[in-house]
């Protein structure tokens, strides 16, 4: 097979760039959803009172270790008839990739707030903070800044994963890019693009996590 | 209590004044290891009281359980006529929530062996955050009074400035600084010198030496720096094994002190007459 410059210039490329920005909204919907569910996780994970924590911790660990594919399917499939719910694509992407990697930044978040000394936590007792002014503060400004990379981290793990969300019907990079392929029996040109988009997407984005990573070092002197 | 009693307790006047804390029959143990023993104990408002004894004797403890860092097993203490531990309901104590916690614990302030400042906030940000959320002062003003406070350990040039960038010595002054700003009725130290290097403790123990002249607050002060003690304090407690084992005005406890115990001790700190050490 002979690569052609003028498909791929003509057709393979202008049709994947209309929905690059799909891909880019699936990915920061679900991790803007995640880093928020996360965090909720993970304070409720640490509740005191074990009806709420024990709930939590089964939730995350039962999200964790399920596929996150079972998991779409699940939402967009099975919530029409369990709630009368019907979701488009997107929406039941976002969701179901924001819980799922909720649960995964909930321990990110967990290692983070465990950081903190326990010295802070006794300082801001010292100085009379409610509980919430605590947290505001003192406790996650201070848990939230050495988790930052890994954060980015799964920020691009998420991004490489939103190609499960064709399975669910969204027209995203690689559901385009079958569909090209479907349409002119030419498979090579479109994934090959297709390849190189994330990868100019998700190195920089890498870049960007290192010149982070050393700034919050740098920073720590 | 009458008149020789008194004189043999405290070299504070305490004639008509009523105990700002107490502690009543105050145990506390960590699993079998019991750290407080039916501990009895009145700090006078405006009264300077200078804790010491050897490591482990249950010091740090005594002031964390008013500063609510630590939950008593056993008796109650009182501040300012308030139960702190405790709630009335009904005529009848019980465990008192975060809620009546949040309320009783204003009255106290503390100062860190290990200084505890907020490495993320600036120095100025580190005294106002807590008058601004907790005390709902004004930006302005607590910034008004982090300055004056700040003059007052010394440290107004570091405003701007982020902790980690201070010596240990600087740190805690800033740190005496932020407990100030909240005008507590009752101050703790907790050995505020001892993580210093050698050359800093003099103008920590300055700083403190000027609080205390002033007079109106009320300080606990646990300390192994005894000429420091027998300066500032008005009494000295000799803690050991969990208990109070001998009390009294500095020039008693430093000079004639009653317990062989006492003397054990001051001897590791070769305090000689006038209680300086050496
Ligand atoms: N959180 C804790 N858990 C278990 N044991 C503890 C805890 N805090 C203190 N202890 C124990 O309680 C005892 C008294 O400790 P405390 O810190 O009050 O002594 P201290 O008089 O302040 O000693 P130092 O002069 O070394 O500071 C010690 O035996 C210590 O090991
Ligand atoms: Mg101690």
């Amino acid at each position: 097979m002979v690569w052609k410059w003028d498909f791929t210039f003509n057709e393979v490329i202008p049709r994947l760039l209309e929905v690059i920005e799909v891909t880019i909204n699936a990915t920061l919907g679900a991790f803007a959803f995640a880093v928020m569910v996360g965090l909720v996780l993970a304070l409720l994970r640490r509740s005191d009172r074990k009806w709420i924590s024990w709930p939590t911790y089964g939730f995350i660990e039962f999200i964790r270790l399920t596929p996150p594919l079972v998991q779409l399917f699940f939402i967009f499939f099975v919530f029409p008839h369990l709630f009368g719910l019907t979701l488009s694509p997107m929406v039941a992407g976002i969701l179901g990739l924001g819980i799922h990697y909720s649960t995964y930044l909930s321990e990110v978040y967990r290692a983070g707030i465990e950081s903190v000394p326990k010295g802070q936590w006794e300082a801001a007792t010292a100085l009379n903070f409610s509980p919430l002014q605590k947290w505001k503060s003192v406790i996650l400004p201070q848990a939230i800044r050495p988790i930052l990379p890994v954060m980015g981290n799964y920020l691009i793990v998420l991004f490489k994963e939103t190609p499960l969300l064709s399975a669910i019907g969204l027209m995203e990079l690689v559901g385009m890019a079958k569909g090209i392929g479907a349409e002119t029996f030419r498979y090579t040109e479109p994934f090959t693009i297709v390849g190189i988009l994330f990868l100019i997407l998700s190195y920089s984005a890498s870049l960007l996590v290192k010149r982070m990573e050393l700034k919050l070092d740098l920073n720590r002197r | 209590m009458t008149d020789t009693q008194e004189k043999r307790f405290t070299a504070y006047d305490i004639d008509g004044k009523e105990p700002i804390v107490k502690y009543r029959k105050i145990s506390k143990s960590f699993g079998d290891n019991e750290v407080l023993k039916e501990i009895d104990f009145d700090l006078y408002p405006g009264e300077r009281v200078a804790i010491i004894g050897p490591s482990g004797s249950g010091k740090t403890t005594m002031a964390r359980l008013l500063m609510t860092l630590e939950t008593p097993t056993a008796g109650t203490i009182e501040v300012d006529g308030r139960h702190l531990w405790h709630k009335e309901v009904n005529g009848k104590l019980v465990p008192a929530d975060e809620k009546h916690l949040h309320e009783v614990r204003g009255d106290i302030g503390m100062v860190f062996q290990h200084f505890n400042l907020f490495p993320h906030m600036t120095i100025m940000r580190n005294l106002t955050e807590a008058p601004v959320k907790v005390l709902g002062l004004p930006k302005k003003e607590a910034e008004e009074r982090a300055k004056e406070m700040l003059e007052k350990v010394g440290m107004s040039e570091k405003a701007k400035d982020y902790p980690a960038s201070l010596s240990g010595g600087q740190q805690q002054r800033v740190a005496i600084a932020r407990a100030l700003v909240m005008r507590p009725k009752v101050m703790l130290f907790d050995e505020p010198t001892s993580a210093l290097d050698p050359e800093t403790v003099g103008e920590v123990l300055n700083v403190i030496k000027d609080i205390a002249k002033q007079g109106d607050m009320s300080m606990m002060l646990i300390t192994h720096e005894m000429s420091f003690a027998r300066e500032v304090a008005d009494r000295v407690c000799f803690f050991d094994e969990g208990k109070i084992q001998e009390q009294g005005p500095p020039s008693e406890i430093f000079t004639n002190p009653e317990t062989e115990r006492l003397r054990e001790f001051l001897k590791g700190f070769n305090v000689n007459g006038n209680g300086e050490s050496q």
